[in-house]
């Protein structure tokens, strides 16, 4: 039997392997408020495996859709997404991160065009993925503080 | 060449190779009879230049205006927001769709960055950034390295001393990769507080140059072939007795000018205040005036080129 330091899911999502610190981010991005009419646990450092600390959020009955797979990767590139059925780990994948980044993050640079009432999403191109470095399409400001800009 | 520019945007330095800059350098050059009227010309007759300037400018606005009219064209725009869609808050993408539907090639001087880009985004015709906040001035890149290629008849292997706010000088970021994209050798004077973001250093330095920085200009004027000056606003300073010293410190006099090379250029984008003595104006160095003049060729080539009046 495995253990286990939360109550099992029968259905739903395990966002394992988070940075440590970002487990909150990740709730705010996969828009768990109050209202949620599921389980929603959250651990935040616990040992890791792999390396140091990490965080761990586990949503039940709900899958992530690809918009909100993009900002996981954002703010925490190693994590993993493991879809869970019937008590089973059905599919495991690591996040990846976008080539293009469009609508998910604003621009950290306060006079970009973008921060502006235009009807325009930001976009960035992705200059590195280690660590992520991202280039505003419209003003070039090179932001690598994603977690501080992500919507 | 002429197929890649006719309709393009020219919204940053960065899109154009070294090639397609040496040809707009190339082009602007057979201009110069036309923008001195000693010629005339109709190339681009018939043709109409949306200039929207959401911040005053005087230079670039003008050389624009004469660089069109001069080519048998004609201007439309505003040169201050005080126009009444822009004024009741429309937005800059809305204010654009009426100028493209107006106009032939659109000239954008706005105070946000990324503005320009904006602009290209939602026209069909050919925007030009005549500088966007802090970003980008491309058309001023341009001038600048065709005042040196004219004065010293190549870019490669000058010395350019480039002295003032380093920092937040929106023209020195531009021109200094442009300049190390052409093999010039780069030295950057300022004070600390105000030295070349680590950045744009990297950028250079990612273009096979290793730039020299240094705090002294009478240091290394000696070696310049080009001394190339920017302002340092006050506004930078919290303490206006720190912005005298440094002021002063940067200040081009004939005293600093005694022990230069005599092909020693100096330029400025202009305005200037006191950063350059008016006694220096008389010098065979002094090239500023000049290089304001040369705006006009220079933005007579791009603008033929993106109409297709040019090739
Ligand atoms: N039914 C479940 N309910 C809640 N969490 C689960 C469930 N099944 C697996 N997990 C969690 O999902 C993650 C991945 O599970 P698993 O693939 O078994 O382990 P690991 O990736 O550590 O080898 C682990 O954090 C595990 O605790
Ligand atoms: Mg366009
Ligand atoms: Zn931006």
């Amino acid at each position: 039997m495995k253990e286990f330091k939360v109550t099992p899911i029968r259905n739903g999502t395990v966002i394992d392997h988070i940075n440590v610190g970002m487990a909150l981010k990740v709730l705010k991005i996969v828009g768990v408020k109050e209202d949620v009419s599921s389980t929603v646990s959250v651990l935040i450092h616990v040992p890791s495996k792999k390396a140091g600390w990490k965080d761990i959020v586990k949503i039940e009955d709900r899958e992530l859709d690809p918009k909100e797979l993009d900002r996981i990767a954002l703010i925490s590139p190693n994590a993993t997404i493991n879809i869970i059925r019937d008590y089973n780990v059905a599919e495991k994948f690591v996040v990846e991160v976008p080539n293009v980044i469009r609508g998910i993050m604003k621009c950290a640079n306060p006079g970009c065009i973008t921060n502006k009432d235009e009807p325009v999403e930001a976009e960035f191109v992705v200059e590195s993925k280690k660590p992520i470095t991202l280039r505003c399409v419209y003003c070039d400001r090179i932001t690598t503080d994603i977690a501080e800009n992500i919507q | 060449m002429s197929a890649a520019f006719r309709g393009m945007d020219v919204v940053s330095i960065r899109d154009f190779s070294r090639e397609q800059v040496e040809h707009v350098l190339k082009l602007a050059e057979k201009m110069v009879p036309i923008a001195k009227g000693e010629e005339r010309s109709v190339l681009l007759e018939g043709h109409v230049l949306g200039s929207l300037f959401y911040e005053p400018s005087t230079r670039t606005r003008l050389s624009f205006d004469a660089a069109m009219t001069r080519l048998g064209g004609r201007v439309l725009g505003f040169d201050q927001p005080t126009g009444a869609s822009v004024a009741k808050g429309e937005t800059l993408a809305d204010t654009i769709r009426m100028i493209d539907a107006y106009s032939d090639v659109i000239v954008l001087r706005h105070p946000q960055e990324g503005a320009a880009r904006l602009a290209a985004h939602f026209a069909n015709r050919p925007v030009i950034n005549a500088g966007d906040g802090a970003g980008q001035h491309p058309t001023q890149t341009m001038l600048d390295l065709f005042t040196i290629r004219k004065e010293k008849k190549k870019i490669e292997g000058n010395n350019v001393v480039i002295v003032g706010d380093l920092k937040y000088g929106r023209t020195v970021h531009s021109l200094s990769e442009a300049l190390a994209m052409f093999g010039a050798n780069l030295t950057f004077v300022a004070p600390p507080s105000l030295q070349i973001p680590k950045e744009h250093l990297k950028q250079i330095e990612s273009m096979g140059h290793k730039p020299k920085m240094s705090t002294s200009l009478a240091e290394v004027v000696k070696d310049a072939d080009v001394l190339y000056v920017t302002r340092i606003q006050k506004e930078r300073f919290p303490d206006p007795a720190e912005y005298q010293k440094v002021a002063g410190t940067y200040r081009i006099d004939l005293d600093l000018l005694k022990e230069v090379r005599k092909d020693l250029i100096i330029m400025h984008p202009l305005p200037r205040v006191g950063e350059i003595a008016s006694e220096v104006d008389s010098t065979p160095h002094a090239k500023y005036f000049e290089q304001a003049f040369n705006g006009v060729p220079v933005r007579m080539a791009i603008l033929g080129l993106v109409l297709g009046g040019l090739k």
